[in-house]
């Protein structure tokens, strides 16, 4: 990497963390508000009469689903209102004139939502120390999960705020799509609840492998092979890479 | 002999349908201020996008100092500032942040990039400001917050799209000087603008374009040459009465003052003559600085004319 484009990425990431904190009452204070009280009414007051589930306690099983939950969240809305702002009041004109490639911009941008994402994720799991003990399987599994999928969720926000023509657009998404996903993949129960129907349903739910990696990595219990967790995670970290950089390269949604 | 923008049989068409350059030739010289005039959607926006990288060109050739903008595209970007006609920059923050960052995208190493933000900021007198959110900057501000944008990262070549449209006149012509002053340093400058006497005053060549195609492109002292009228503003020891108005063909401007068309065929000397035949004193004298406007208004009225007279595609014969 040239010390050019090294330089034009370092400044868009220093760009965007300083965003995130500028604004953190709206970028890290709300999902730490939302998931202590998940953690408060599902965990505490429902949790303790729902007794076990996959051989833990209920508090401790969903710990995991709901960090990964607020990762996927950040890491999408980081990208898609970050992205489509800059493109919506053309400030993005600032990059597409520069010399920076588009792999390049792309990757400042994903660092952003990346930092967002590890932050929340962070928030959320010493808050949910107050609520339980939390055990550690394996540090590199959960380390690993959660940097991969907010880079999944990073590079689906960028392709909605791509397409995107009106603030409308990219609502659409995180309503209809992200959170029917997310609530369906496992972060409140384990799918062996389901039956047979329902648990072949659930295993199209690319959520659902990004939630039991990162769970496994705390309690050492998965519903899904790891091993495919990771192929299918590392896939979707390739294919919406290359969308991603086909969208910049082809200027869709940028350049007339 | 290298140019600094050499554009070959440029076509653009919009997925609509619109032409919006019809095969654009354009040379501009290494160093030089020039001029690209044009009416409201003549292409001039286009044309910029395209050479910025703003725009995908549908074909033809545009080259920056030899270097092919499809080929070296990096390269040529690198070559490249550009001040858009429309206000670009996230207007929630600072002044500071925002040319600092702009030298980042360029590759410009952080220390740098804040050693020439301070140069940029208080050469166009924003240092004061930096610290501002932008969205509080007045309208002649944010304009020149844009040029130190593009100045950052010392480009060979400076694109300004209608840069003082909305400033006043003292902030007109401190960035009049601005130009002038980093054309001297070796800087190419194309300019677009709707203030014909700012072309006249700091352009050495010129292009018209409409329709999407260049109309004239020419050197703005040959193109004033064929301007056969001038106007001439002549200010009166006294108030002018119809008797005189009527004499010389003239129009009352203010008070004092006449306003009048002299063919160049007509000896001045007879004008004052009348005048003072008149029993007028002739106070001073000058020169209507619209000639270049005149011209250009009539340029674009002949290229209408022609193309409302040529027989459309299946259209009645």
């Amino acid at each position: 990497m040239s010390s050019v484009t090294f330089n034009g990425i370092k400044t868009l990431m220093r760009k965007e963390v300083t965003r995130i904190v500028r604004i953190w009452s709206q970028t890290l204070l709300p999902p730490a508000i939302t998931m202590t009280l998940y953690f408060v009414i599902f965990g505490n007051l429902i949790g303790s009469r729902i007794g076990q589930m996959g051989g833990f306690d209920y508090m401790s099983f969903i710990v995991p689903g709901l960090v990964m939950m607020a990762v996927i969240t950040s890491s999408y809305g980081n990208m898609v209102s970050s992205f489509f702002g800059a493109k919506f009041a053309r400030h993005v004109e600032e990059l597409l004139v520069s010399p920076m490639p588009n792999w390049a911009i792309l990757t400042g941008y994903v660092s952003g939502s990346l930092f967002r994402g590890l932050a929340v994720g962070l928030i959320v799991t010493i808050i949910s120390l107050f609520f339980t003990e939390i055990k550690i399987h394996n540090v590199w599994i959960i380390i690993s999960t959660v940097v991969l999928t907010s880079i999944v969720f990073s590079l689906g926000g960028f392709i909605n705020a791509a397409f995107a023509k009106k603030f409308d657009d990219i609502a659409i998404i995180p309503t209809f799509v992200l959170t029917p996903l997310t609530y369906l993949g496992g972060v409140f129960y384990s799918i062996s609840l389901l039956p047979d129907f329902w648990q072949k349903v659930s295993l199209i739910n690319p959520v659902l492998y990004m939630v039991n990696t990162f769970r496994y990595g705390f309690l050492g219990v998965s519903d899904i092979n790891v091993a495919v967790a990771y192929g299918i995670i590392i896939s979707f970290v390739l294919i919406l890479g290359f969308i991603s950089w086909y969208i910049l390269h082809k200027g869709i949604g940028l350049r007339s | 002999m290298q140019h600094a923008i050499d554009i070959k049989n440029l076509v653009k068409t919009y997925k609509d349908g619109t032409q919006a350059l019809k095969g654009v030739d354009l040379k501009v010289e290494a160093g030089e201020i020039f001029a690209l005039l044009g009416p409201n959607g003549a292409g001039k926006s286009t044309l910029i996008g395209i050479i910025s990288s703003l725009v995908n060109m549908t074909s033809g050739e545009v080259k920056a100092f030899g270097k092919d903008l499809v080929k070296n595209r990096t390269e040529v970007k690198a070559m490249i500032g550009l001040v858009p006609q429309e206000f670009n920059f996230n207007m929630f923050e600072k002044p500071i942040d925002i040319v600092a960052n702009q030298a980042g995208y360029y590759g410009v190493p952080r220390k740098v990039a804040l050693e020439r933000t301070e140069k940029y900021l208080k050469q166009l007198q924003l240092w004061e400001k930096r610290n501002t959110i932008s969205r509080g900057l007045s309208g002649g501000m944010k304009r020149r917050l844009m040029i130190a944008r593009a100045m950052v990262n010392e480009p060979r070549i400076l694109i300004l799209d209608e840069p003082t449209a909305g400033v006043d006149i003292e902030i007109r012509r401190s960035m009049w000087s601005f130009v002038e002053e980093i054309a001297a340093q070796g800087t190419t400058i194309i300019l677009t603008t709707h203030y014909l006497e700012e072309a006249e005053q700091l352009c050495k060549n010129i292009a018209i374009i409409d329709h999407g195609e260049i109309v004239r492109n020419t050197t703005i002292k040959d193109l004033l040459k064929t301007l056969d009228i001038e106007t001439f503003i002549f200010d009166l020891d006294k108030t002018p009465d119809e008797k005189l108005l009527a004499a010389l063909d003239a129009r009352v401007r203010d008070d004092n003052s006449i306003e009048m068309d002299v063919p160049k065929s007509k000896n001045l000397n007879s004008v004052f003559k009348q005048i003072d035949e008149a029993g007028y004193c002739v106070s001073s004298m000058r020169n209507k600085a619209n000639r270049l406007e005149e011209l250009f208004v009539k340029m674009i009225e002949n290229n209408t004319e022609t193309k409302s007279s040529q027989p459309t595609p299946g259209g009645a014969a």
